[in-house]
């Protein structure tokens, strides 16, 4: 994969985050490109096109989930990383919900960091084609196959457990929203809570000790998020 | 005695001389008796006998056994100084022989009757004065005296025994005494011994005993021993806390009684008596006596009552009205009866004239007080107005009725008097008549009652005495029966009237009482202002049936606090009028001086401590707001309310400066905990990044060292950072739990991975209920509040130990505990884990907490509508965390 070759443009308005961000992407060989500030952002995002936006939502000439909408209205599908604060969620589900990929909480590490990205990166390198077989420690999905196994076994889902599964598999490493999953699974927007029970019925399938799960992840007031490799 | 009012901390010069003085003179102890026979001597022998073993010097300067053998063995073992002989007159006297113990100087003398009188020509002519010369030469002395000789009580004993006795001992002897140990028998018992033959009075002829030791005379004699020794105690207390300058309370057993009337000097008798009490320490009581006179009297002398009555309770006396018809009497029996010390009247205000032919109420008052001390207060009668019994009966309308009825019943007498006439004599009718007098007499007082006997003669005289017809009396005989008839006529009638007057003064009062008891009682119980001032309008409205508003002060500015009925609002010239009555401490608005236009009338409500509020009331009746006596029962009813709001005031400005104070502390709190906890991290992150960025030669393992450090520090540093905005949310209230049916086990699995490195040194145990049901809560709160109970745990309890999570169902809820393996909690900081910025001491140098972190979950846990608390663990140390929240019913999908 040749992620590394890959340009990321930072907005952010904070000059240490600036650096360290800079410093850390081109340690790993990424091309940065920075902007301070929302109007600078689409800018550059037009220029250089790059392969990967990191925003900050708090911006000094705009909100961030504008610079959103506005990539996004321009039918820009590059992927978005979004910093944001620990109690900020629901900014994070809206950012999530306008069209973010992910979101990264500050203050983070650098470890956390490349993975989002990576996480980002590969989603976007993988959209043509869906990867037959999804693996990940002792889980086994073919959404070809609609096969399911954990330790080789296989194992037996609802047609909503899977639907759920095959979203998560799909977009592995990163955040959905309830939202996202419920409106993917059910068609429109249900009760949390069913969304919540069929979770828990399918971590019961799938995770070895479902309080402490291993694949499927709760990202606590925002979503789920299915550990990648 | 100094005055208190005086510099209250400087010990008094004259107690301490008093002190100093007592330091070098002999050690005087008094047994003191109620009666002979009791065992003053047999008890001061047997002190003796403890303070000789115990080494003292002891000698017997005078003994008497009188012959008693139990007495008499006390005295074998003891040193006796001779008695001296003394021969005067061709008599042979024994007395103590003073000089020999001098010489002999002992450490302790025993002096028994210390009331007797020495043989002319002895040194001394008393022999407490051979005592006073013993202690002068600093010779302890041990005496023995019964009640009856102390002077002051003498004439008491004598009206009590009828026994003069001549022996008798100052009342400052006995004061002076260093000790007084009461010999105290029973009457019963000391019978018992009179008739055992044990007791010796000597010169007392038989049936002057018999009367002495009657039991009456025994109780009596024993209880002015027993309050004498008592008021000792009570001036030694004083004497005590005057020469140490300790200041109050002080009781010096006086008591004093005011009486009050309507005179305009009635306010300067209660401020007098007020001054007197102060000057004494003493309690006081306002006195009035209402008397069938009381009903004649006038509305501005009952206000003036009233306010003496209101003045006294205000100036922290008591006040008392009780009913009565002769007044000297009355007030003597209630003074006694309650052992009052010292009465003060005014002067009578009779006539010279009047003074000559009934007498003056003063002069029987001071006649007949016996014990009391009277003052009687005079005053400058020409400045007062002068004030006249006003019939209050003439100033209301003139009602026909009584006088109607009345005649009826007559009418009827008549009837019966003609039917009775056929078979009786014609004077038995008479009876009829009377009758007919008595039942308007109690039905309707005076007036009619005098009616009924003059139309009761002329019925009498026109219809039964010849000629029939006429008011002309033929035979003289029945004109003397007429006459008499009249006069029974009219002294039934006045003595009935006025009993009746008297019952009506009573159940008035009664009713009053009975009104203002109820209202105390309502607003006793009363917590909260708003409740009090909605209690207060309510009922004052209800009783006077009025409108009512209450203003209270407020920021500076006088505020409408309550309404009854509720709806209704003050008006520009009433909020004038109730300002004007607040600020000069008077009535204002209708039917007052000031400001007469405005729709109500506003009285200011005062305690003893000035106006706290002003209470406004108006009604549709036409005319004057309130009759005279209704006016009484408001402000009677209004000084209550004052206290019940001066009360309530006082709690919430104890409760304010409470508040304050942990304010104080807590900022303090924050001050120290951000000083701390943001510094200890920033200096650890500070000094391993400058080491790493100064020294170049540093190990793979030292590089690594600082940089876990400086991992570790900004972590905790975030997480201090974290709770403090948590805090901060919490306080300012912006916390709005996203509430949301959810699954436990699926928070504790996050905040399990969250709190992953924090909890990386301990072990930790999940076990869920099963049957967990979803749970309503905002997970993002809940999940910080686990993690920081996990948090918590992982600070307090040791590394290597469990922490474990529960979670079940209970009923209509749901559980979540937390139990770690440290210490636990201190019994006495459970209740205070959950205050902010309040941490658990720990014996070891382990890093302690922000102390926000449970403070924050108390919070969180109530936002959600749950409760959080704490204990220790029984089955081993170990804290405990729990977590409850209401379960809802589980939803299918």
């Amino acid at each position: 994969m040749n992620a590394n070759a890959a340009t990321i443009l930072i907005v952010d308005d904070e000059p240490p985050i600036l650096r360290l961000l800079r410093t850390s992407l081109a340690s790993q060989g990424f091309q940065v490109v920075e902007a301070a500030n929302g109007d600078t952002a689409l800018a550059e995002a037009e220029r250089s096109g790059p392969d990967l936006v990191i925003l900050d939502l708090g911006l000094p000439d705009m909100d961030g989930l504008d610079v959103i909408r506005t990539l996004r209205g321009t039918g820009n599908a590059v992927p978005i990383l979004v910093l944001s604060s620990r109690s900020d969620e629901k900014g994070k589900v809206e950012a999530l919900d306008l069209g973010a990929d992910d979101y990264v909480t500050k203050p983070f590490g650098t470890a956390e960091l490349f993975a989002r990205i990576r996480a980002a990166l590969r989603h976007r390198l993988q959209q043509q084609g869906e990867q037959p077989v999804f693996r990940s420690g002792d889980l086994e999905a073919d959404l070809v196959r609609r096969i399911v196994r954990v330790r080789g076994e296989e194992v037996k889902l609802t047609p909503k457990e899977y639907d759920i599964l095959r979203m998560l598999v799909a977009h592995a490493g990163k955040v959905l929203t309830h939202r996202m999953l419920m409106s993917e699974v059910w068609g429109s927007e249900t009760d949390v809570q069913y969304l919540r029970i069929y979770v828990r019925q399918l971590r019961q399938k799938i995770e070895s000790d479902p309080e402490r799960p291993q694949y499927i992840l709760t990202e606590t007031g925002i979503g789920y998020r299915l550990k990648a490799e | 005695m100094p005055d208190q009012n005086g510099e209250p901390k400087r010990p008094d010069p004259e107690a301490l001389l008093r002190e100093a003085a007592t330091e070098t003179r002999g050690h005087l102890k008094v047994f003191l008796g109620a009666a002979p026979g009791v065992g003053k001597t047999y008890e001061m022998l047997l002190s003796a006998a403890a303070q000789r073993r115990a080494g003292v010097d002891v000698v017997i300067g005078l003994i008497e056994t009188h012959g008693r053998v139990e007495t008499e063995a006390l005295v074998h073992g003891f040193e006796i100084v001779p008695l001296k002989h003394v021969d005067y007159n061709g008599r042979h006297l024994q007395e103590m022989d003073l000089d020999a113990i001098l010489a002999r100087r002992p450490a302790l003398v025993l002096v028994d009757e210390l009331a007797h009188t020495n043989a002319p020509e002895s040194r001394h002519p008393k022999r407490y004065q051979d005592v006073e010369d013993l202690l002068a030469a600093g010779i302890d002395v041990y005496t023995a005296v019964n009640i009856q000789h102390l002077e002051s009580l003498n004439d008491v004993v004598q009206q009590i025994t009828r026994i003069q006795v001549r022996e008798t001992v100052p009342d400052a002897f006995l004061d002076r005494a260093d000790e007084i140990e009461v010999i105290d028998l029973t009457p019963a018992d000391l019978i018992q011994r009179l008739k055992e033959g044990k007791v010796y009075v000597p010169g007392t002829a038989e049936r002057a005993l018999a009367h002495y030791f009657s039991a009456g005379n025994l109780t009596a004699l024993r209880e002015l021993a027993l309050r004498r020794t008592a008021q000792r105690v009570d001036q030694q207390l004083l004497s005590h806390m005057q020469a140490h300058a300790i200041s109050g309370p002080w009781s010096a057993g006086d008591r004093i009684l005011v009486v009050v009337n309507e005179h305009p000097k009635a306010a300067a008798l209660v401020r007098y008596a007020r001054r007197m009490a102060e000057r004494l320490g003493a309690p006081w009581t306002a006195l009035y006596v209402e008397t069938p006179r009381s009903l004649r009297l006038g509305e501005a002398a009952r206000d003036r009552i009233a306010e003496a009555l209101r003045m006294a309770e205000r100036l922290g006396g008591e006040a008392v009205t009780i009913p009565g018809r002769e007044l000297a009497g009355e007030i003597l029996d209630y003074a006694a009866k309650n052992n009052f010390s010292h009465l003060v009247i005014g002067r009578s205000r009779r006539s010279r004239l009047r003074e000559m032919l009934f007498g003056s109420i003063t002069s029987e008052i001071v006649r007949r007080a016996g014990n009391v001390a009277v003052h009687v207060v005079t005053g400058d009668d020409k400045a007062a107005p002068a004030l006249k019994t006003v019939d209050t009966r003439a100033a209301a309308p003139f009602d026909v009725r009584p006088y109607l009825v009345t005649a009826a019943v007559v009418a009827v007498a008549l009837g019966g008097g003609e039917v009775l006439a056929r078979f009786l004599n014609v004077q038995n009718v008479a009876l009829v008549f009377l009758t007919a007098v008595l039942i308007s007499a109690v039905a309707f007082g005076l007036g009619p009652a005098l009616f009924a006997s003059l139309l009761s003669v002329l019925a009498f005289n026109l219809f039964f005495l010849p000629p029939y017809f006429s008011i002309t009396i033929s035979d003289p005989e029945n004109v003397v029966a007429l006459f008499f008839f009249l006069v029974v006529a009219l002294v039934a009638s006045n003595l009935t009237a006025s009993v009746r007057a008297q019952a009506l003064v009573a159940r008035q009062r009664a009713r009053t009482t009975e009104d203002l008891y109820l209202f105390s009682r309502k607003l006793a119980g009363i917590a909260s202002m708003d409740d009090l001032l909605w209690a207060i309008s309510s009922q004052v409205a209800s009783m006077l049936k009025v409108r009512v508003v209450l203003f209270l002060p407020e920021n500076g500015s006088l505020e409408l606090k309550t309404a009854w009925p509720p709806e209704d609002v003050a008006e520009e010239a009433d909020l004038a009028a109730a300002k004007w009555s607040w600020e000069s401490n008077k009535p204002a608005g209708r039917g007052a001086d000031t400001l007469p236009g405005a729709r109500r009338l506003f009285l200011p409500m005062r305690t003893g401590r000035g106006p706290v509020a002003v209470i406004g009331i108006d009604s549709d009746k036409q005319g004057p707001l309130l009759r005279p006596d209704e006016r009484r029962l408001l402000d009677a009813l209004s000084d209550q309310a004052a206290l019940a709001i001066e009360r309530i005031n006082l709690s919430d400005d104890f409760d304010r400066a409470q508040r304050a104070a942990e304010r104080d502390r807590l900022q303090a709190a924050l001050l120290t905990s951000i000083s701390h906890d943001l510094r200890t991290p920033l200096a650890s992150i500070l000094g391993a990044a400058d080491g790493l960025a100064a020294l170049p030669d540093l190990t793979a393992d030292d590089r690594k060292a600082l940089l876990a450090t400086i991992q570790e520090e900004a972590e905790r540093l975030n997480r201090f950072i974290a709770n403090l905005l948590d805090m901060t949310k919490l306080e300012s209230g912006a916390i709005a739990p996203t509430m949301g049916l959810v699954d436990i086990g699926e928070i504790v699995g996050s905040t399990l991975r969250r709190a992953e490195r924090i909890l990386a040194g301990h072990r930790v145990e999940t076990a869920l209920a099963a049957d967990l049901p979803m749970v309503k809560l905002d997970p993002v709160l809940f999940e910080q509040v686990l993690f920081n109970l996990l948090d918590n745990a992982a600070k307090y309890a040791p590394a290597g130990t469990t922490i474990r999570i529960e979670g079940r169902r209970e009923d209509e809820a749901v559980s979540l505990r937390v139990t770690d393996e440290g210490l636990g909690i201190p019994p006495a900081d459970l209740e205070r884990v959950f205050d902010k910025f309040y941490r658990v001491r720990k014996s070891d140098s382990q890093r302690a907490g922000t102390g926000l972190g449970l403070a924050i979950c108390r919070g969180f846990v109530e936002a959600m509508g749950g409760t959080i608390e704490t204990g220790n663990r029984a089955d081993r140390p170990g804290a405990v965390f729990t977590v409850t929240l209401p379960a809802q019913p589980e939803a299918t999908p």
